[in-house]
């Protein structure tokens, strides 16, 4: 038994349901931090996109901006970090423990 | 005026002669001090009475847990047992950085536990692996800087027997695109501290990475190194020691001899051998043969300061 009040309620989450999940899958992007070196190096994102760093070396590395306004902890194997780009603009970062490792986030508007 | 200074330079190679641990007499006697991996640690016996020795560990990583050594505190341990069957004791003990692997304070007590075995005084530098903390280097400071009493980041000078000792850190505040970095602070430290010392002290430096260019590619140098190396170019016995790549490299460059330590924990690749400086796996039973310590015996005569690596098993 269905009232027409739940049916409006499962019309509208029907209706929500792939647009939540595309705005999610929008939302976020990767960088592997493989071999001592970020891939991709550089990476074009929207504003508002969450970057997700993931270390898959035996080494531990960071992601520091040039700026400074970013520093994330030490990540150990198979350790991520993330971290909401809001504003536009181009962000320089390297590794803090191995600094000749360089990459490059560019946030559209 | 050309005769001038070679005047000076005869007085200078003879105020180093005094020391025959002399950079110098090195260069004299065919450059590259010896080196080798099957030499076991009692090659310290040979050391002469006026003489003294010191160890040098490094790259013990401890909280390491990955393939190319599960247990880096076991081979740490290793180590550390090898040094109660030097047939003379060491006057003490260098540990050239990444004492652990993560900065946790849980490391730094195993490590210091270890070590603490070997009865020796140590004096530390850190590896960019100590200075992670959410202090970025607070709680390597309160344990290994303050007891001497290091300036800045950690570094610090002492005496020993008419050698001088300096500690460098050259793993803080790395620049973007670089490789290790001292920094001006630190520079303009070691410009007074050396200030007013003889040309004929003999000098013993050390820090993590390399203070030569070993790898670029791999940002194993230090981009400033050149400042350090222009101030103690007037002095006749240089020797610079450092951890950082996990294998044995030397260079010997006028008075100036360079030299890395093995790690206490996992090989390195030899620079370009591998698509990057990353943990080297080796089988079980070769590990023990590519970890190891350094032995330096300084002798006042006139035999060369010597150098001895040691593996923490016959290869």
């Amino acid at each position: 038994m269905t009232t027409a009040l739940d049916r409006r309620r499962l019309c509208a989450a029907a209706l929500l349901l792939p647009l939540l999940t595309q705005r999610v899958r929008a939302d976020e992007a990767t960088v592997k931090i493989e071999n001592f070196s970020f891939t991709p190096d550089t990476l074009n994102v929207k504003a508002g996109t969450v970057v997700i760093w993931s270390n898959d070396d035996d080494i531990p590395h960071s992601v520091v901006t040039t700026d400074g306004k970013v520093h994330s902890r030490a990540l150990d194997t198979t350790d991520t970090f993330r971290f909401t780009f809001a504003t536009p603009g181009t962000y320089d970062y390297f590794c803090g423990l191995h600094p000749h490792m360089k990459g490059r986030i560019i946030v559209a508007p | 005026m050309a005769q001038d200074n070679s005047s000076i330079d005869r007085r200078r190679t003879l105020e180093c002669m005094v020391w025959a641990g002399s950079g110098v007499l090195w260069t004299l006697v065919g450059g590259v001090p010896q080196t080798s991996a099957v030499l076991g640690m009692g090659t310290a016996r040979a050391q002469a009475a006026m003489g003294f020795s010191f160890l040098q560990i490094s790259d013990s990583h401890i909280g390491f847990k990955q393939a190319a050594n599960p247990n880096p505190l076991a081979t740490l341990q290793d180590a550390i047992s090898q040094v109660g069957g030097m047939a003379t004791k060491p006057a003490f003990m260098i540990h050239t950085g990444d004492i652990s692997h993560l900065s946790k304070p849980e490391e730094f007590d195993d490590a210091e536990k270890v070590i603490a075995g070997a009865r020796l005084d140590v004096h530390y530098v850190p590896g960019e692996h100590d200075i992670v903390d959410e202090g970025r280097g607070a709680d390597y400071l309160n344990r290994f800087g303050r007891k001497q009493k290091a300036q800045g980041t950690g570094w610090y000078a002492f005496d020993h027997e008419g050698v001088h000792f300096v500690g460098l850190v050259n793993v803080a505040d790395l620049k973007a695109g670089g490789m290790g970095s001292l920094g001006a602070a630190q520079i303009a430290w070691l410009t007074e501290d050396l200030k007013g010392k003889s040309a004929s002290t003999p000098l013993v430096i050390f820090a993590h990475i390399p203070l030569w260019t070993v790898y670029a590619d791999w940002g194993w140098g230090t981009d400033d190194a050149a400042q350090v190396l222009a101030l103690v170019k007037r002095f006749g016995s240089v020797t610079v020691l450092n951890g950082h790549i996990h294998q044995i490299m030397q260079k010997v460059e006028g008075a100036v001899t360079f030299h890395t330590a093995r790690s206490t924990a996992f090989p390195q690749p030899a620079p370009g051998t591998a698509p990057s400086p990353g943990p080297l796996k080796v089988a079980d039973e070769r590990l023990r043969g590519v970890l190891g310590t350094t032995s330096i015996t300084v002798r006042r005569g006139n035999e060369p300061l010597a150098i001895i690596d040691s593996a923490l098993m016959k290869a």
